[in-house]
Order: structure tokens, then sequence, then C-alpha cells
């Protein structure tokens, strides 16, 4: 895995996934932009920044055994241990049953019971669900999601099998928007977006033509070398998720962020609650006292471009209408 | 360093080394041009030249993904009687080939499928039940055998691969399985071989140069580079290995000629603060000199005419929206899976065999104490059996024909393309594609090919001016041809004409209205006799005999909208053409 602190630039993205590393209920990030930026390196490099947490032994769903979803809880609570923070990989050509789990068809089979057989959803609990390629998702797969990713559960009733299971995922999504737009529904699922774009600055491009080089050299030794950078972004966001909850945005934050979704004609209380939280998690990484102004201006374009309705007669872009509003309110 | 092999003179010759010796890394090579002779002696000599039994695997153009990542194996499963899986297509060319026919009719979700792989090196299968990692290097070999220029390897896999060669161009190298024990020890030597900084610069300052924006590019010009030297022995990259990897795999994918990118480079390099550590200011004046070489090397790899093409080409625009994506190849997509269902009718229907194996699993137990019954394989009797069913989808493309002439108001062209906004989100939920376009003074312009980006519609609508004469025969002709070539593709347009159908340039181009209105109504007809759906928006202040004359010659709906503002016009047109 190529370390994500190795990652050159691309300073927005990097600073998306570390928020939605903080907080979790800020909701997924999609990454959008050109070819060869590094979007998909970036987030599998996330999972091992993200500092382990505990989970029941033998949990298929890798709930907490503090307090599990699961109705009845069947695992043998005793015993827990510390788990890497899942972050599912959703490949092309995925089949529904492996999404939402089926019947075990081996042990139907060859034992004549009736098992589930937990899928993607299962796995991705309380961790990341990661889909590369957003755009080519088959549309009956951005259903299930849709479905799941809202109630926090997956009910399958399917094969004569009727199961519950938690399922609360962040969902992570990349891809070109050149292979076509996503639907609404789906892009409002993630809390931020960011448009990632190529560096064309000669230095930066030689840099990470030289770590490539070095890691695809010696994965190992690069990571071991990386592995230090690591260790601080991953202890900055173990004392971000600390901080956050002494970080209340005062009244003037909320008035603004108020005032900022209000003027760019943001649909519903999303967009000010997922810019409130963004400015807070932003805060608590820089270690800041409070949720100040400019912690709202720097966050504004990810937690809101996406969210615009279009306007046809507006040829400027999303982000340029954000930053536009930005500078009359702030 | 002593005794350097020497490279094959020819490109073609240098690329079948290149790929022999380390197909995985450098992605592979795609072939363009219609099959023949000369490309099937250079892929056996391809052949001839990777190590024994290196995996060949040919990809059909109709490949599902089952075969392709894998899935149930239906003979094994019906045997063992639990299910056993059958390994995919990537799969099996690990440690080798991929070999795509038809390159350029490949749909865009198997594209992506072959590109995570190259990515990743890796086939994960989640799957019937089935979920694992396998591994996956492999490079692709693609015959795109597209005329059109619209025809071509999907981009996803283009910019994945090192290089491209004329098919046509190819040649048989002789005897080359001589070199195969050659390319064996150069394999052994390619993790050895260092690249000095200065080159790694001049092949980023190159790609920039030449307008090439992803950075896949460059690491496979690396790449190229180390593997050109593995063969010669060399334990450095050297100059004369960046320019022959710069120019076999920046040639083809140059968007503009460097001369004014220097300015820029240097322009930023004055712009950087002076603060950058020693190590790194002693490589760039080192990288002075290969970097013009590699420059050069690549400049003399351009055909003649795209040369001219590039050097007209006013910037780096076309980069900046993503390469050479506006040429993307479209494919006929075929029918989805959309679900299963019982059935004891197999002729002309895919089996699917988890669906079936479920149904019969609750039975095993019983029917195995049937008399006649073996204790080990599986009882299915034809009730079990289940269908996949297919969604044949046909594809609409809805081509918007604007007039954008001076008879249409400035603002009533901005109601236009805000009727046209709103059409674009009715499209997306009926995934069409949409096409563009537009015609005023004396010419009719594509703007847009059918393209599902509708992030580029917009664009290019936004960028449309108005004014001027109406060449409304010209239009109509354009829509014609065009029309007719999606349907080549498989789809079914359908064509919306936004004007108020005053004509006043004639197809000759000579002005006049009556010359004008005569031909934009032999135009019309000509588009009813081909069958096309159409639909006239009658844009004018006030409904004119003329616009639903037009219609009527057309065949097309006629919608009047005097005061309409764009959701009207939406509606509208929705409830005519869906």
């Amino acid at each position: 895995m190529f370390p994500f602190s190795a990652i050159v630039g691309q300073d927005d993205m990097k600073q998306a996934l570390m928020i939605a590393a903080v907080d979790r209920s800020i909701g997924g990030v999609l990454l959008f932009g050109d070819r060869g930026t590094g979007k998909s390196t970036a987030i599998r490099a996330l999972a091992s920044l993200l500092p382990k947490m505990r989970a029941v032994t033998g949990c298929p769903y890798s709930e907490d055994p503090e307090f599990s979803h699961c109705d009845p809880c069947v695992c043998p609570k005793r015993k827990s241990r510390l788990v890497p923070v899942p972050v599912v990989d959703l490949p092309l050509g995925v089949t529904e049953d492996r999404v939402v789990g089926a019947l075990d068809i081996e042990r139907a089979l060859v034992h004549g019971e009736k098992a589930f057989d937990p899928g993607l959803l299962a796995r991705a609990n309380r961790g990341f669900l990661y889909i590369d390629e957003v755009n080519l998702l088959e549309d009956h797969i951005v259903d299930l999601l849709l479905d799941v990713a809202a109630s926090g559960e997956n009910l399958v009733e399917r094969e004569g099998l009727s199961v519950r299971h938690p399922a609360r995922f962040v969902l992570v999504g990349s891809g070109n928007p050149e292979e076509g737009e996503l639907r609404p529904q789906l892009i409002d699922r993630f809390g931020l977006a960011v448009e990632v774009v190529t560096s064309k600055d000669v230095k930066g491009r030689v840099e990470v033509i030289r770590r490539r080089d070095a890691y695809e050299r010696d994965p190992a030794g690069f990571a071991k070398k990386w592995s230090r950078a690591d260790g601080r972004l991953r202890r900055r966001i173990v004392k971000a998720r600390e901080r956050l909850d002494d970080l209340e945005p005062g009244d003037e934050i909320l008035a603004k962020s108020a005032e900022i979704c209000m003027a760019l004609g943001t649909d519903g209380s999303r967009g000010e609650l997922t810019l409130m939280r963004a400015a807070r998690a932003f805060a608590a990484l820089a270690d800041d006292e409070a949720v100040t102004l400019e912690h709202l201006r720097q966050v504004a374009p990810m937690a809101l471009s996406h969210r615009l309705r279009r306007d046809p007669l507006d040829e400027s872009s999303a982000g340029t209408r954000v930053e536009r509003v930005i500078e009359r309110v702030l | 360093m002593a005794g350097a092999a020497p490279l094959p003179s020819s490109d073609a010759d240098l690329v079948r080394l290149l790929l022999a010796i380390n197909p995985d890394g450098l992605g592979g090579v795609c072939l363009r041009g219609l099959s023949g002779p000369e490309r099937d002696a250079w892929v056996q000599g391809l052949v001839k030249a990777l190590p024994e039994g290196t995996p060949w695997i040919k990809v059909p153009i109709n490949v599902g993904q089952d075969r392709l990542l894998g899935g149930l194996d239906f003979a094994a499963t019906m045997a063992a009687g639990k299910p056993v899986f059958a390994r995919g297509l990537l799969e099996a060319a690990d440690g080798g080939v991929l070999n795509l026919a038809m390159a350029e009719r490949v749909d865009a979700a198997t594209a992506a499928i072959v590109a995570q792989a190259l990515d990743q090196r890796v086939v994960r299968v989640e799957r019937d039940g089935i979920a694992d990692t396998r591994a996956a290097r492999f490079g692709i070999v693609a015959f795109d055998e597209g005329l059109e220029d619209d025809e071509r390897l999907p981009e996803v896999l283009a910019e994945r691969v090192a290089f491209r060669l004329d098919a046509a161009a190819l040649a048989d190298a002789g005897d080359v399985a001589a070199i195969r024990r050659a390319v064996g020890s150069a394999r052994s030597r390619l993790a050895e071989v260092a690249a000095p900084p200065a080159i790694i610069e001049a092949l980023v300052g190159t790609a920039l140069g030449f307008g090439i924006d992803s950075v896949r590019a460059e690491l496979l010009a690396l790449e190229a580079a180390r593997t050109i030297a593995a063969w010669q022995g060399l334990r450095e990259v050297d100059e004369a290995a960046a320019a022959a990897a710069a120019r076999l795999v920046y040639a083809w994918r140059a968007t503009r000629m460097p001369a004014e990118a220097t300015d820029e480079e240097q322009h930023n390099e004055e712009e950087e603060p002076p603060d950058e550590d020693d190590d790194e200011t002693r490589a760039s004046n080192e990288d002075e000199l290969p970097d013009d070489v590699i420059v050069d090397a690549v400049r003399a790899a351009l055909p003649d005419g795209l040369l001219e093409a590039l050097a007209g080409d006013p910037g780096p625009r076309r980069a900046a929206s993503g390469g050479r994506s506006e040429s993307r190849t479209k494919s006929r997509r075929r029918g989805r899976p959309i679900g299963v269902k019982a059935s004891t009718d197999l002729a002309g229907s895919r089996l699917n065999l988890l669906a079936t194996l479920k149904a019969a699993a609750p039975w095993q137990t019983l029917r195995r104490r049937e008399p006649a019954a073996s204790s080990k394989r599986l009882a299915l009797r034809k009730e079990d059996l289940h269908v996949t069913r297919f969604e044949d989808n046909v594809e609409t493309a809805t081509i918007f024909l604007v007039d954008a002439s001076g008879s249409q108001a400035a603002q009533r062209l901005a109601e236009v393309k805000g009727a046209i906004e709103l059409l674009l989100a009715d499209c997306y939920v009926r995934r069409d594609h949409v096409a563009l376009i537009a015609f005023r003074r004396d010419a009719a312009e594509t703007l847009l090919p059918p393209t599902r980006a509708l992030a580029r519609v917009k664009r290019s609508l936004a960028a449309l001016p108005g004014g001027g004469a109406t060449p409304l025969a010209t239009g109509l002709d354009r829509a014609r041809e065009l029309a007719t070539s999606v349907t080549r593709h498989g789809r079914v347009p359908v064509i919306v004409l936004l004007t108020d159908g005053r004509a006043n340039v004639a197809r000759d181009g000579s002005t006049g209205s009556e010359a004008a209105s005569d031909d934009a109504l032999k135009a019309a007809r000509l588009l009813r006799a081909e069958g096309f759906r159409t639909l006239l928006v009658d844009t004018s202040r006030r409904p004119r005999p003329r616009a639903r004359e037009l219609a009527a010659a057309m065949g097309a709906n006629y919608v009047p909208l005097p005061f309409a503002d764009a959701a009207k016009i939406s509606a509208t047109v929705m409830s005519n053409v869906a």
C-alpha cells in the first residue's frame, strides 16, 4: 500500500479524507477529476491511517462490544479485539448477492443448511465503502447502496432468508465526470466533494514520479520510510476526534453557515450541517482553540459545491460560485 | 556497461522487444488499423520472443463479466455437488498478455474492469457467492480496428498502455526466437536499473511540454526507459534510452507542440522562491541538455499532418479537458442482466447456475433418499431451472439542433439554453446520450458528438454565441448525418429542433429567404424519408405557419411555445419524446 503521507500535493483531496476520518457523521467523500491523479491511491492509503477499533471477536459485522446493533447479538460477547477499520473496495462487476449477502450456497448444497453468507455491506460496517469508477456502477447496485446508506442497516429477504444486520459505512467514491454524470441522489450521499486536477508544476510531478518509482522498486522499504509521517497523521486524527466535543461552534459560525447556504440556495439542512461539522473537524485537525470563520472558509467549497442547483445561465463553475458567496458573506 | 546490446532499428521491433521483456510494467500496446498479415506476423514474433509458456489470452469482443472475472464452473459444480470456481480470463493472463480483439468496440464496463486490473495487478472477484483476490499481472495487446476517428480504444485503456503502433506499418522481424534468451536475462536485470533524477526531470518536462496531462504517461515512459536500459545491460537509464522511450510513449499522446510550453515552464521556475535545497537545484541545471534531446526525439516521431494540426491548436485547452476523451469510443452496450426467473424453457436463454442451485439446495436431502439417486451427485429437477433475464436496452441519443441565428433574440436564445439544460436532467434519468448542433451565419457546427457527459453539454451550451443569418437547411442536413451515424452505433436518434422556422441562407451559401426556405423544406423531407423521430419547438414570439409547414415536412411533432419558459418547453418535449 502506497503511504498516505507520501502523496505529493493534492492538499484538498487529502484534507477531505482526513476530515471524513475524524468525523464519520459528515458522510463520505467524492473525488472526481482528471485521470491518473492518484484518487484511488489516496483512498486505499487511508485504510492504514485509521486507528484500530475494538470489535466483537468473530462478529461478521465487526460490531462494537459496548454497543451492538445486532438484534439479537448471537456472538458470545465475552471477547473483543482490536481490528483495523475496514476499507472495503467495491470492485467493478460485483454481483448483487455479494453486495448484500446471500444464501451460503456451499453449505446449502453440501450440508442442506440454510445459512447467511454476509456480503460487502456487512464487511464495511463501521468502516468505509469505496467505489472506484463510481459513474460506472450499475443502477441496481446504486439503488441498493442508497437504501442501505440511508437506513444504516441491511435487510436481506431472499432465498428464504430473512436477515437484518447493521451496515453503517462511510461512502467514498472516485470517478471521472467525462464518463457520465452521477445521479443526484447518489451525489447527495457524499458529505464532501473535491475536484482533483493534474498538477502542471514540473517539480511536483518529478517528485510524484520519483516516489512512485521508489515505491515500485521496494514497496516495503518505501512504506517503512514513510511510516513515521503516517504515524504523525494517525495521531492527529485520534487527537482531533477527542477534541471534537470541545469544539462547539459559536452562534456567529452557525449564523454564517446558514447565510452561506441560503445565498447558494442549497436544499435542506444537510448542507448547513455538513459545513458546520466539516469546519469543526478541520479546526480539530489544526489543533485550534475554536471554530473560526477562516475554518468555514476553508471547507465551504468541498462541503457545498456539489449541492448547488444548476443555474443554466450561470457559466461559472460550482466552486467559483461558492467562493463568490463566501467573499460576500464573510 | 560492456557489451551493450544494440536496439532494433524500427519502432515496431523495439516495441515488441520491450513488451517481451516487461509486458505488465509497460501496460501493453494498441495496434491501430485493420488486421492483415503484417499484424499477424508481428504478433507471432512477440509470442516467440516472450519466454516459453507465457500465457497469451484472447478476449473476444462479446466477453461476459463472468468469463472476464471468473465465476461458477457449470460442469465442475454439477459433478462435485458443490460450488466450483472457474478462473476468469484476467487471472489466466497473469504473467503474460491479454489480447483484446476489436478493442474499439469494447464497452465501457469491460474496459474499466481491465483497466482496474492493470492498475492493481490483481483481480478482485465478488460474484456468485465467491469472494477472492487473485494475481493478474499482464500487459494488453489491443487490436484497434476502428476506421472513424470516434471508433478507438477506450480512453481508460489507451492511457494505460505505453505504446501505439500503426498496424499497417508492422513487419516481420525475421528470427525473433533467437532473442528469447536475451529477453530472459534483460528481465532479470530490470529491477536493478536506476533512474537518475535528471532523467526523471527531463521526462516530466517533456511530457508537460507536449501537453500530456496524465502522470501515467510519465511513469510509462520511465518504465520504458528502464526496460531499454535493461536490454542494453546498463545499470542506469541514460539519455539515449530516455529519448527512445519518450519518442515511443509521448509522440502519439501529444496534444500540442512544446514551444509555448517552454516559456510557461521558465516562467514557473522564475516564480518559484529560491529556497529549494541544493540537491534539486543541481539536478535542474543538469536536466537542460537531456530535455532538449528528448523533445527533439518526440518531435521527430510525430507524423507531418499531426504536427501542423497541433501547431494550429490555440493552446492546451484540449489537454485541460482530459486528453483526447472527446473522441472516446462509443461502443454498443449489450443487454444487461436485470434479474432471474424460473423457467423450464432454456431455449435461447442463459441458465443462471447460482439461482438454479439455490432453488435445488433445500431439496437435496430429500432427493438423495430416492432410490435412483446417487449420493454425491446433485439431484436437479426441471423446476429448479432459472434463467437470467436481460434487458436489451436500446439507447436513445437526443440530438439538439439549435437555431442560434440573429432572428432568435438574445433573450430567446437564453431561454432555449435553459430548456435544454432542464431536458438534460431528464436525459440523465433515461441514460440518454446527448448531442448538440448549432447553426448560424453560414454554417452548422456539431458542438458535441453524442455523449453521456452532460457536464460537457452544459459547457458547450454556455459557450454558444448567437447572431447572424439562418442556414436552416445546412443545420437539418447536419442533423441527418449525425442521426445516421447514431443509428450505425446501434442507438435510436431523436432530433429536437429549436427554431422560429425562418431561413435566409440556402444550402449553396446564397442569401435570400425563398431559396433558403425551399432548401430547408427539402432537407426536412429527407429527414422524414429516413424515418427519424423529430420534434420541432417553435420559438418565435408568435407561432408562424412557416415553422408548422417545416414540421409537417419533417414529420415532426410541432410545439408552438410563444411565451413559454424553460420549464414548459422541457415538459412538452418530454411528453412528445418519451
